[in-house]
């Protein structure tokens, strides 16, 4: 199968591949491996036929192993070659926790620099493709407490290719996310050459001034949708794109809200300890005195999964007109 | 509809008003709040916001012209109301009571019976009046952090501000909007310099903080017309002079200790509050704390007899190289000396850079003068209009006194001078004031809390 030749308009799963694509032509210390990442080219086609001209030294199928793959990967890493491994879904990558926050994490801290951990761990999330408890997660709020960790979560096929040619380069782990709904869903042109996009730095997406909405993956196309409906009705709302969720742009967010005054931040992860805490108390230690409204959170609820029946994933899921109501009621409080 | 607007009453004492200028003519639009009038009255220049969003149909009252409060001045178009029910002619007074009333609103009388309404209404005056959104504290309770911010930024009182946001909360871009206004949309404005000088528009606050003097351009050979401000400081003192009969007395006082005092807490007064620390506020403790214990020197001279006035507000001279203005520490027997001191340098700070409003303006009770600054050591102060004294703080001076034990020391010494309404008080009265304050004065000293 031809590789989506670049310089075109891609979907997500296509800039992903042909950024993966790229990456193991570039340099050949880059390896993928993952469950059906070989022969069965990923659940997602995203590494179709890559063992095929790599072959399964570089395009390892793995078993249903969590913890070897990342465990596998950072030994990989240490000793100076570019994993790329694969987590099938976000879903299953509890069994990897130990690895990844214990031992990739740790790397470089523990070593005294000697050592670091130039890992990527990619992995499908969220819900919203009636994937029901075990392939709807998200899991990013986990793994953000945990220094020594990079956390991405593009958008756009742009950010998708730029963000993870960043990660691959990137000397320590970073864990890439991958709105699995965005895959085919969200499709943009992508630049021919390689190029990055800085870890930690977020996108204005749309410039406003009454309200400012934070928000990543999935979310930040609805946000952006909603935010030009209520500009049609004349209200003014800026929105950010997080992108990376791990370091996070203190400075684009504090300098939007300075200017709007008020906060709403939206993302499917729930809300208890999700990331829309951490920028909740940022903003209230950075910019308390420049807030004219309690700042609010829009996420998932306090539920062990997503519901496969349709009522309960739309239930969970936060569509846009609940959006738009919200930044209604911000912009009007 | 049409809507008449009144004139309106700018102080307790105000009974007329001129209309300096017309901001807007026939035909202009005008939004609510928006500053449409520029009102001269006694000693304040306001511009005066509309109380309704509309188009102006005629102007009733000529430039120049003095009309009583109440007088209608303007009718205004009302936009968007012409289909609601019963449509009704309405008369609002912009930012004022409709009925002037008897007496001081700011602090109730003996005379006006406490369950006379306006009595019972707590530091009502006539500008917050009509846009009032609930009590100070309700306004505040819901203030966020922004709104308080800005607010204090470009010193506009919230509780003035008719909110647009949910529930009527006050928004940020509500103070905004108040504050490019200009401070007259919120509070009523300006202090009486430049009557006749050109408006500034409304987004072309703030004034400079030498703002037009009453002086005009005193160029020899020349009389230098009056205007507005220069007139009514000049009636005011005649009105006092005249009617008040004034006697005069004066006391020394020993302040080394008070000095000491306030040597030993300035620096960290202005560490912690970015303001100094003077004898003010020291001086105005003592003077309410006196008050207390002679309220007739709290009172005035009215036909029916001596009202003696409820509330303690302290007026405190500021001479400004334009004019005079004396703004009013409102409940100074409330504040203790630091609160007195930051509130008397708010207003000292506001005077300088002409940002007084009309509500810093009235209500006092008595008057304290800090007449010291320039080194003198003796005045004979015109009483304030409708009040029974003024007082004056003289330099403070070193000087060889005799103390008790007949041995001579170096003394800080202050004179501190009373001018009275000799119809309201006498001399036994107006002395035993003068010797207590004294001595609350020499009482205090570095052991003191402020």
């Amino acid at each position: 199968m031809a590789v989506a030749s670049p310089g075109k308009i891609m979907t997500n799963v296509e800039a992903v591949r042909s950024t993966l694509y790229d990456a193991l032509k570039r340099d050949e210390r880059t390896v993928i491996l993952g469950e059906d990442v070989g022969n069965r080219g990923n659940v997602f086609l995203i590494t179709k036929g890559f063992i095929d001209e790599f072959g399964p030294e570089r395009i390892i199928d793995t078993p249903i192993a969590e913890a070897s793959i990342v465990g596998i990967a950072i030994g990989m890493a240490m000793e100076g070659l570019r994993p790329i491994a694969e987590i099938q879904f976000a879903d299953f990558i509890y069994p990897a926790f130990n690895q990844i926050v214990g031992e990739a994490a740790k790397t470089r801290y523990r070593s005294n620099g000697e050592y670091t951990c130039p890992l990527v761990i990619r992995t499908p999330y969220g819900g919203g493709v009636r994937g029901a408890l075990s392939h709807s997660v998200s899991i990013e709020a986990l793994f953000y407490h945990v220094p020594g960790l990079k956390i991405l979560a593009p958008s756009t096929p742009y950010d998708m290719k730029g963000l993870l040619n960043a990660a691959i380069e990137d000397p320590d782990p970073v864990l890439f996310l991958e709105h699995k709904r965005t895959y085919r869903l969200i499709k943009a042109e992508v630049p021919e050459e390689y190029y990055t996009i800085p870890i930690g730095k977020a996108n204005v997406t749309k410039v406003g001034s009454k309200l400012t909405v934070v928000s990543y993956g999935l979310y930040a196309h609805q946000a952006l949708d909603a935010a030009n409906r209520l500009e049609d009705d004349g209200i003014s709302v800026e929105v950010v794109d997080l992108r990376s969720v791990r370091p996070m742009d203190r400075g684009t967010i504090l300098e939007s809200v300075r200017k709007t005054r008020k906060l709403l931040i939206i993302h499917e992860d729930n809300k208890f300890g999700g990331i829309g805490a951490e920028i909740s108390a940022m903003v209230a230690e950075e910019a308390l005195f420049d807030l004219d409204a309690p700042i609010r959170r829009l996420a998932g609820p306090d539920v062990p999964a997503m519901g496969y029946a349709l009522p309960l994933e739309e239930e969970f899921m936060i569509s846009t007109e609940r959006m738009a109501d919200a930044m209604r009621d911000m912009v009007k409080f | 509809m049409a809507t008449t607007i009144t004139m309106p009453q700018l102080g307790e004492t105000v009974t007329e008003g001129t209309v300096a200028q017309w901001l807007k003519k026939p035909g202009d639009n005008v939004e609510k709040y928006e500053a449409f009038v520029e009102v001269s009255t006694d000693k304040v220049n306001a511009e005066v916001p509309a109380p309704v969003t509309g188009t102006i149909r005629e102007l009733l009252v000529k430039e120049g012209e003095t009309v009583a409060t109440g007088t209608a001045i303007a009718i205004i178009d009302e936009v968007g109301v012409a289909s609601k029910p019963a449509p009704v002619e309405k008369e609002v007074g912009v930012g004022a009571s409709k009925t002037p009333v008897p007496g001081e609103t700011n602090a109730p009388s003996t005379f006006v019976p406490t369950d006379h309404p306006q009595a019972a209404a707590p530091q009502s005056n006539g500008t917050s009046h009509a846009v009032h959104n609930g009590s100070s504290e309700q306004v505040l309770r819901g203030a966020s952090p922004a709104v308080r911010k800005l607010a204090r930024e470009h010193h506009i009182d919230i509780a003035t501000i008719k909110g647009s946001g949910a529930n009527g909360r006050v928004t940020a871009e509500d103070v905004l909007q108040a504050a490019a206004m200009g401070p007259a949309a919120a509070v009523g404005q300006a202090i009486a310099s430049g009557a006749t000088a050109p408006i500034s528009p409304p987004t072309a606050k703030p004034i400079p903080a030498d703002g037009k003097s009453t002086y005009g351009e005193p160029i020899p050979g020349t009389i230098v017309p009056l205007n507005q401000a220069r007139k009514i400081i000049a009636q005011r003192m005649v009105e006092s002079k005249h009617n008040a009969p004034h006697a005069w007395s004066m006391v020394e006082v020993d302040v080394t200790n008070l000095w000491k005092w306030r040597t030993r807490e300035k620096d960290a007064f202005t560490r912690d509050h970015g303001m100094s620390l003077t004898l003010l506020p020291f001086f105005i403790r003592a003077v309410v704390e006196s008050i207390a214990v002679f309220p007739l020197m709290n009172a005035r001279f009215v036909e029916q007899g001596i009202e003696v006035h409820k509330n303690v507000n302290i007026g405190i001279a500021i001479g400004l190289a334009t004019n005079l203005v004396v703004p009013v520490i409102k409940n100074a027997d409330k504040l203790s000396i630091k609160g007195l001191a930051l509130a008397g340098g708010e207003l000292i700070d506001k005077a300088r850079r002409n940002k007084l409003g009309v509500d810093d303006l009235q209500g006092g009770t008595f008057t304290v003068n800090n007449n010291g600054a320039n080194g003198s050591v003796a005045s004979a102060p015109i009483i304030n209009g409708g009040q029974a004294g003024i007082v004056t703080m003289e330099a403070v001076v070193k000087k060889p006194v005799v103390t008790k034990d007949d041995a001579i020391a170096i003394r800080s010494m202050m004179n501190v001078c009373l001018s009275l309404d000799h119809r309201v008080v006498d001399g036994y009265v107006a002395s035993g004031f003068l010797a207590d304050l004294k001595k609350r004065l020499e009482a205090m000293g570095p052991q003191g809390v402020l």
